[in-house]
């Protein structure tokens, strides 16, 4: 057992682990960071992506004795922390992952996203082949791939103030969301009949 | 889920603290580097060290430097990203920066060093696989067992050398430096391998790679890297060709050299390839007529078992077509030969 003090998502963690655990068991069975998936843990899938030192690294290759001095971050710590707001702020690349639809079971995200966090802070400006490259250490077994690489080009397309890619479901996706937005809020459960079997 | 098995780690800050535990430790410790290879094959159980020696700590062993004499010195925790992007390296050994840059995935590349890459243990279907997996089929040759399930009835382990680096270090003429506690030895890349799968390298497991030194190559060099595989990324080798070759101030070749990685325990050269080649000008009849028997001699030369995953047969056929490509890729002074 060994006393590990990880700079995680800006913050000084303190915990105890045995020296043969690797970070992404630390980070998920240790400080209940959950959002860094447990996929092949071999190295295959990418699922397990995290930064660090703001490079994507595989957690589940990374010793977590190894990753002590050095800035860890997880999906958890890629949204930049409210401050004026209690709205949930989003990095660009997840509003664009959600605006495009560039999930389905959503198991690979937290990899996918932070590997194009990866790229996009060395280079702003990526071509399509530049991003399928920086992605290409993350599988998506749904095959979402083509939403994927689109939600990269919108996000960069977003901070860059350039025309987003033409796409489709994403100008429908949006119409979707205003309609849901402008709706009066019916279905909030205050405001339902509760159905059998409900607690009353 | 694959756990480790338990294991104490030291992280020493110097190459003496470093070379000082290893000797203490008589041969019951592992080295870690990057950690790619090592710790997927800790989890399948393939190794079960006490101590593990990380390098990750020890200072200086990070760069690439150029010479005086034009000679490149890369430490050997250099990350394979590092090495696939840097300028001197792309400009003095470009087959060496685009099989870095083919390597695995990009995490894969930011974690996995130039050092664990030339130590990279070899691979084969029947060997990388789970405990589990192993025990059902009665193990094999190099781990547990005694029967070869490549090669039937075979009494020698042809699992495969697979580090893309290996090759082009191999056709650059590099040079290893080795060091343990009071002893220091420099070993030509060439004379590192040996033909047992089991452990294809002529030093011993607690001898640490402290530095590889590529040496000024001659002006007109080119370089270049093909790699086929499966998926365009992650996946090792099926088969890495690097391609040498240096072109005289007329323009025609005046030595070139081929070899071939994932095919057998050892990174193989084709030999005849600079008598195919030399005198020739790009571009031309000849030179055509020399890439074609250049390629012949690596199909003749080069013969890949059912080691790795993808049949041989397959495998066997690509050789000339890679080794054609990655050849043009040199004169041309561009690639890698790879899709993506």
């Amino acid at each position: 057992m060994r006393v590990l003090q990880l700079q995680v998502n800006g913050d000084t963690l303190e915990t105890a682990a045995p020296v043969h655990w690797t970070l992404l068991e630390v980070l998920r069975y240790r400080l209940g960071l959950v959002g860094s998936k447990q996929g092949c843990d071999k190295g295959d899938c990418g699922a397990c992506t995290v930064l660090l030192d703001g490079k994507p690294v595989l957690s589940c290759l990374t010793l977590a004795a190894n990753a002590v001095g050095h800035e860890v971050t997880t999906i958890e710590g890629l949204a930049p922390k409210p401050e004026t707001t209690s709205e949930p702020a989003l990095d660009p690349i997840q509003r664009a992952f959600d605006d495009c639809g560039a999930l389905q079971c959503g198991f690979c995200q937290p990899g996918m996203m932070l590997s194009a966090r990866a790229l996009l802070n060395t280079n702003a400006h990526p071509t399509r082949k530049e991003i399928q490259q920086a992605l290409s250490g993350n599988l998506c077994r749904c095959t979402g791939y083509t939403q994927i690489v689109q939600a990269v080009e919108t996000a960069v397309a977003r901070v860059s103030g350039k025309t987003e890619p033409d796409c489709a479901w994403v100008a429908e996706l949006a119409r979707d969301r205003a309609q849901i937005d402008s709706a009066p809020n019916e279905a909030s459960p205050s405001s339902t009949t509760p159905g059998p079997g409900a607690p009353s | 889920m694959l756990r480790l098995p338990p294991f104490q780690l030291e992280e020493p800050k110097s190459l003496y603290a470093a070379l000082v535990l290893l000797a203490e430790a008589k041969g019951q410790a592992m080295i870690i580097a990057g950690g790619t290879d090592l710790l997927p094959n800790l989890k399948h159980r393939l190794f079960e060290p006490k101590l593990l020696v990380s390098l990750a700590r020890i200072e200086g062993f990070v760069g690439i430097e150029l010479q005086e004499d034009g000679a490149l010195v890369i430490g050997p925790m250099t990350p394979l990203a590092q090495v696939a992007a840097s300028e001197l390296v792309q400009e003095r050994a470009p087959a060496l920066a685009q099989a870095a840059s083919l390597v695995a995935g990009p995490q894969l590349r930011t974690q996995g060093t130039l050092g664990g890459n030339v130590m990279l243990d070899t691979r084969c279907q029947w060997y990388n696989q789970t405990y589990f997996w192993r025990q059902s089929l009665g193990y094999c040759l190099k781990k547990d067992g005694t029967e070869c399930h490549v090669v039937k009835g075979g009494q020698k382990c042809v699992a495969a050398a697979s580090n893309d680096t290996a090759a082009p270090l191999m056709t650059l003429q590099a040079s290893l430096c080795f060091e343990r506690l009071n002893e220091k030895r420099e070993l030509p890349i060439r004379d590192l391998w040996s033909s047992d799968g089991i452990w294809n390298k002529r030093c011993d497991q607690d001898e640490l790679l402290t530095s590889i030194r590529i040496p000024a190559q001659e002006a007109g060099h080119r370089g270049a890297y093909g790699k086929l595989r499966t998926r365009e990324s992650i996946d090792f080798p099926l088969l890495g060709i690097a391609a040498r070759m240096t072109l005289a101030d007329d323009g025609t070749v005046s030595d070139a050299e081929l070899c071939g990685v994932a095919l057998a325990a050892r990174p193989s050269l084709v030999r005849g390839v600079s008598e195919a080649l030399t005198g020739t000008r790009p571009g031309t009849d000849e030179f055509t007529s020399g890439l074609e028997s250049a390629a012949q001699l690596a199909y003749k030369q080069l013969r890949p078992v059912d080691n790795v995953p993808g049949s041989a047969w397959y495998r066997r056929e690509m050789v000339p077509v890679l080794a054609k490509r990655t050849l043009q890729a040199a004169a041309r002074g561009d690639g890698p030969v790879h899709p993506l």
